[in-house]
């Protein structure tokens, strides 16, 4: 246990290197975590299945030449990256102390939380892939080819990182994973009070003005025009603003909640 | 003298709980300081408020010359610390780790491959370096994250802990770590433990916090000496009070202790004394299967300071093989 050396100037690295340095250890760790990757994928291929199975033929002889896979595959891809986080892997660092050894680094605050999430952008956009792979097979073709399908896994990558704010307040906010585990269910009414299953059109009533001022509304309209109507400023801009909304709040909250454990 | 570690007055309190009391601390450069308590006794609230994690709600410190509230960056960048339970993650290989601690330094490629290099010579793992952290046993991972609080050079170190829930073997290792550290290498160590003997091993001075404040501090020596007395234990069988009334009105004995089957007999002069101690337990017919002399221990002073024995117990348990994680025991205060 002897070592020899010379002397070593330790100094801040770059906001970039701390990020990418966070980043590449979360990537590391969900590629060795295949619960983190797998259910996921689990979950949007079978909700595109049942969705189709179920409401394809009464949704498409109710509108002639309507593609109802086409419908779905946003909605399948919403359930697959919302809540899809890193932030159950920082609750366990922050219980096992891991958290502390970051934050006792000189590294920026804000890069242990970007970095994290940044991973998760990257995670949700191959995510994505894999389940739009699968609408693919099953028949759902792109109005703006290859490059919808790289806009399709930006935008969702997007919409995963805005949401990830939720999660990740609670995760350093309580520390607690049960409390992580459940933040999926804030995003329930979100996911069902819109266009999930049928056209905004065809929603009548109480759901209709819910899912006029739900934000994934606009998300899921935006999504659909990049798959079925081709590039279209108007819904591509909606669903920005919806990210960008949702965003601000969950990451002010993240935020709030990384200064509130960094600050003691 | 230029020091390395100074506190004044420094406190913390956690709601109407208060931790820490007015610490003030004098730490010179290039020393190996021992910071010794029993658990609760607010080591780890000191070293989660000088290392930055916490913030003191009373007084103020520096470290390496910066001071730890507004200077917080700058004290990180200077200080290696291993916290009380080893913080490490298991789903990285020992090297990834190592990697990632050098770029939060700020290390460039060859001297992230470098200190990685002597950083595994240092720990002694080997091949293990390539495998998962979660493969390690307590000792390694225990050894890894001492080596990730080096990776930068720091110029003061903080252990916390460093050998709690290890084997005597790896403790050891540790401990010839540490002493390397300190003496060829000039890192100031700051080193809380509960194991009397590991303080007494290590330390050139030694701070006993109790109940939030310190007691006493100096040298081992310095402290040991202060007491005034040695030390005579007549380990006896049967009934140890029967033996306390047969060294009554012993010449020279200042008081008498009894410790389970122990007696133990506190006098200013023990070689003068332990002949007429031995002769009197003869005469009284008490069953003596023991009888030694020696200098007082830390544990001693800790029992004339706060009137009671140091709680913890020397580790002698092997723990190597039990696994990542093998850490120490509950945190002292949470906040």
């Amino acid at each position: 246990m002897t070592a020899t050396s010379q002397p070593i100037r330790a100094r801040r690295a770059s906001f970039f290197a701390d990020m990418t340095a966070i980043s590449m250890r979360a990537l590391r760790g969900a590629l060795r975590d295949p619960e983190a990757i797998i259910p996921p994928i689990f979950i949007g291929a079978f909700f595109f299945a049942i969705n189709v199975g179920s409401l394809q033929t009464v949704a498409e002889s109710a509108a002639p030449g309507f593609d109802y896979k086409a419908f779905q595959l946003p909605t399948a891809l919403v359930l697959t990256v919302t809540g899809l986080t890193r932030a159950l892997a920082l609750v366990l660092d922050i219980q096992n102390g891991y958290f502390d050894k970051l934050t006792l680094s000189p590294a920026r605050r804000s890069a242990l939380l970007l970095g994290h999430m940044f991973a998760d952008f990257v995670l949700a956009m191959f995510l994505t892939l894999a389940v739009t792979i699968v609408a693919i097979v099953a028949g759902v073709r792109f109005e703006t080819g290859l490059l919808g399908i790289l806009g399709l896994m930006v935008v969702a990558g997007l919409w995963s990182v805005a949401y990830a704010g939720v999660p990740y307040a609670l995760a350093l906010k309580t520390g607690n994973p049960t409390v992580v585990n459940q933040s999926f269910l804030i995003f329930f009414p979100f996911a069902f009070l819109t266009s999930a299953l049928v056209p905004e059109d065809a929603l009548t009533g109480w759901l209709a003005t819910v899912a006029k001022f739900n934000p994934v509304t606009y998300l899921l309209r935006g999504m659909r025009s990049i798959v079925s109507e081709g590039w279209v400023l108007v819904p591509m801009l909606q669903a920005l603003a919806a990210i960008s909304f949702i965003g601000l709040f969950a990451h002010f909250a993240a935020f709030a909640a990384l200064r509130g454990r960094t600050h003691r | 003298m230029e020091y390395a570690i100074q506190a004044s007055g420094l406190g913390r309190s956690f709601g109407d709980k208060v931790a820490v009391v007015d610490v003030d601390l004098n730490i010179p450069a290039g020393e190996t300081f021992g910071f010794l308590g029993p658990n609760g006794a607010g080591k780890t609230t000191c070293v989660r408020m000088l290392t930055t994690l916490l913030r003191p709600t009373a007084g103020h410190a520096t470290v390496a010359g910066a001071d730890v509230q507004t200077q917080a960056s700058e004290v990180r960048l200077r200080i290696g610390v291993a916290l009380q339970a080893t913080a490490v993650d298991p789903k990285q290989t020992g090297r990834e780790f190592l990697d990632l601690q050098a770029r939060l330094y700020g290390l460039n490629r060859a001297e992230r491959a470098r200190r990685i290099t002597e950083l595994a010579e240092m720990v002694d793992l080997g091949d293990a370096l390539n495998d998962r952290i979660q493969t390690y046993s307590g000792g390694m991972a225990r050894r890894i994250d001492l080596a990730g609080a080096l990776v930068h050079q720091p110029e003061i170190v903080f252990l916390d802990e460093p050998t709690t829930g290890l084997d005597p073997a790896s403790r050891l290792r540790v401990w010839e770590e540490i002493r390397r550290l300190n003496t060829e290498e000039g890192t100031t160590v700051f080193l809380t433990t509960q194991y009397l003997e590991e303080a007494d091993e290590l330390a050139e001075r030694i701070g006993i916090i109790d109940d939030g404040t310190i007691v006493a501090r100096g040298t081992p020596t310095e402290l040991k000496r202060s007491l005034g007395h040695d030390v005579i234990i007549a380990q006896v069988e049967g009934d140890a009070t029967q033996a306390c009334n047969a060294l009554d009105g012993v010449a020279g004995v200042e008081h008498l202790e009894v410790l389970g089957g122990e007696v133990l007999i506190h006098t200013p002069d023990g070689p003068a004394t332990v002949g007429e101690v031995a002769v009197r337990l003869h005469e009284s017919n008490v069953s003596l299967r023991n009888l030694t002399l020696r200098q007082p221990t830390l544990d001693d002073v800790f029992l004339e300071i706060t009137g009671s024995r140091f709680s913890s117990e020397e580790p002698d348990q092997p723990t190597e093989g039990e696994g990542f994680g093998a850490s120490a025991d509950p945190e002292e205060v949470s906040p």
